[in-house]
């Protein structure tokens, strides 16, 4: 018979989860209704569940990684953040999360203005395309950046909308977001120390951790 | 084909409910018996009763021999001792669908009132929602007032949506597997083309069979052949049986018959199987309720509606080669079940068996099935 991991005995328990999640999982408070977008292997809203006794739920793409999460007894459908959102009734979550997938969606602002209609509060992370990295590399190489984060030939890249922090808080602004929280974190997922300074931020943060919700 | 050969008289495990049973067309059955079989032990609270609902064609026989074709049965797979359904854990219930011919009420079982002349085609036609009241007079007479789970496949699946509109208080989990909230208008021309190779065949006799005593299986087994061929995809029988020829004639005479592909050879030896275990006007009953099944409809189109107030968890799997019950069709359910703000999990598992699937050896899906039932069981406190 096939062999089961029963969720009590599952592997995360935290230290594996990737950090920038146990970042995420900060912002979120005890008990909430959570929806993780792109919850991949499961880890984060597992985590929320043990931890936190959240109601987290899962939407994810790739179907062997919804086979694996349900098949270990999480919440999880198939489906991605352009097409499914809408189907969520307005309000349905305390918090909905999308982790290192705003630029690879089709229509980002779309996607965080239902996030904000589903959702009280969105936490969101992406990749900097402002890192100081890909600025040089751009500037002397006159080519597409080829960085640890944005290591995809531009053909092939499913990162079709790449934004910097600043780029980010301008969304933010023109659609009337509040910026509850925010912080610039190192390709570990480690806190960068320019909390205060958006322009530095965007100079030496590789990815972008909001919490938002609507004005 | 023996047209005599009528199905085998058999006392199956039944309960009788004699205060009157009114279907959702009017008619009141005075009497209403429902077949059923149970596997593993029912907890002290009463907390761990898992509800199989069988397909159209199949039976409450779920994990044990088959007391007329003598095979094992049909989800031996699935449900067992350490299987996903693991009866070790669970009490799983299977009962025979309401119009059905295992021993549950049905066109071959005696008319109100006329005993010996059996309701053939006069019995009233039956709908999902029917079968689904039915299964939960037996499940109340049980003892059990709500079920953890309640899992099907094919129509199965269609009674485990109808369960949770219907009694949405009454299950904690349900596993719609395979499945639809209506019946497209594919699905049911179908369903016709079966009907009418059952009123072709001269023995059917306007559904009053038993006059005669010879039975329209030649009717009912093209019936199957036809349905057959929807339970599987194009690869499967490209695989199975490519252009394989067999000859059937020993003469080695040319003749337009004289060879036949290995697919005839196989859908002949399904149909001729199927008819001795299953009755030609229960296959028109079934075959109709499946028909007129459409959950939205029942609620103004609003398939949303007929979750809202359900707190029920769902794994809604579907298979990617299936075309009679194709994964958007799930798909569809788990947004309206997303709409109603329900907790909902939705799979699709890889498999070129076609429909067939849910039956067959799909590791994937019964770690998805096990996997969820186990998270559903810490939710609901259930002890291991």
């Amino acid at each position: 018979m096939n062999s089961i991991a029963k969720p009590a005995e599952t592997r995360f328990v935290g230290k594996n989860m990737r950090l920038d999640l146990r970042l995420i999982s900060e912002m979120i408070d005890p008990g909430a209704r959570v929806l993780d977008i792109g919850s991949g292997d499961g880890s984060l809203i597992e985590y929320l569940f043990r931890t936190k006794g959240c109601d987290a739920r899962g939407i994810e793409i790739d179907m062997a990684e919804v086979t694996r999460s349900v098949a270990l007894g999480l919440p999880v459908m198939q489906g991605d953040a352009d097409s499914d959102l809408m189907h969520y009734p307005d309000g349905a979550f305390d918090y909905v999360v999308l982790s290192r997938t705003l630029q690879a969606v089709e229509r980002p602002r779309e996607v965080l203005r239902q996030m904000l209609r589903i959702g009280t509060r969105a936490v969101v992370s992406f990749p900097n395309f402002g890192h100081w990295m890909v600025r040089w590399q751009l500037l002397r190489s006159g080519r597409m950046p080829n960085t640890a984060t944005w290591n995809r030939q531009w053909y092939e890249t499913p990162n079709i909308h790449p934004c910097t922090i600043q780029d980010f808080f301008d969304l933010c602004a023109a659609d009337g977001y509040v910026v509850e929280r925010w912080l610039a974190v190192d390709d570990a997922g480690s806190r960068s120390p320019w909390r205060r300074f958006p322009r530095l931020a965007n100079l030496f943060g590789e990815q972008g951790l909001f919490l938002l919700r609507r004005a | 084909m023996d047209q005599s050969e009528t199905l085998p008289e058999i006392a199956h495990t039944h309960v009788s409910f004699q205060d009157g049973f009114a279907l959702d067309c009017g008619v009141v059955l005075k009497r209403m018996d429902v077949a059923y079989r149970t596997y593993g032990t029912l907890n002290a609270d009463r907390s761990n009763a898992v509800l199989v609902c069988h397909a159209l064609t199949g039976d409450q026989y779920v994990a044990e021999r088959q007391p007329v074709t003598g095979k094992e049965g049909w989800w031996e797979q699935v449900v067992g001792p350490g299987r996903p359904v693991d009866t070790n854990r669970f009490f799983v219930i299977c009962a025979n669908v309401l119009g059905g011919c295992m021993g549950s009420t049905g066109p071959r079982s005696p008319k109100d009132g006329e005993p010996g002349v059996p309701w053939g085609t006069d019995f009233p036609p039956v709908t999902i929602r029917d079968m689904v009241r039915a299964q939960q007079r037996l499940v109340a007479h049980l003892g059990i007032t709500r079920l953890f789970a309640a899992i099907g496949g094919s129509m199965g699946g269609m009674q485990v949506l109808e369960w949770v509109a219907t009694f949405p208080e009454q299950v904690f989990a349900a596993v719609p597997i395979a499945t639809a909230a209506y019946h497209s208008a594919q699905n049911i021309a179908f369903n016709e083309v079966g009907r009418q190779a059952i009123f072709a065949d001269p023995a059917w006799d306007g559904g009053r069979y038993w006059q005669s005593g010879q039975v329209p299986s030649r009717g009912l087994a093209v019936a199957r052949m036809a349905a057959h061929i929807t339970y599987m995809s194009e690869q499967a029988l490209s695989r199975k049986f490519g252009r394989k020829l067999r000859s059937v004639t020993a003469t080695g005479d040319v003749t337009l018959f004289g060879d036949m592909f290995e697919v005839e050879s196989y859908l002949r030896y399904q149909g001729s199987n199927f008819v001795r275990r299953f009755d030609a006007n229960s296959y028109l009953t079934i075959t109709r309720a499946m028909d007129y099944f459409d959950l939205a409809a029942e609620r103004d189109g609003d398939l949303a509606a007929s979750f809202r107030a359900a707190r029920t968890r769902f794994c809604i799997v579907s298979f990617s080669s299936d075309w009679l019950f194709p994964t958007a069709e799930s798909r569809a359910v788990a947004r309206a079940l997303i709409g109603a703000g329900a907790n909902v999990s939705f799979v699709e598992i890889a498999s070129d068996k076609g429909h067939d699937a849910f039956l067959l050896d799909e590791p994937d899906f019964h770690r998805t099935l096990s996997g969820f039932l186990e998270g559903c069981a810490e939710h609901a406190g259930l002890a291991r």
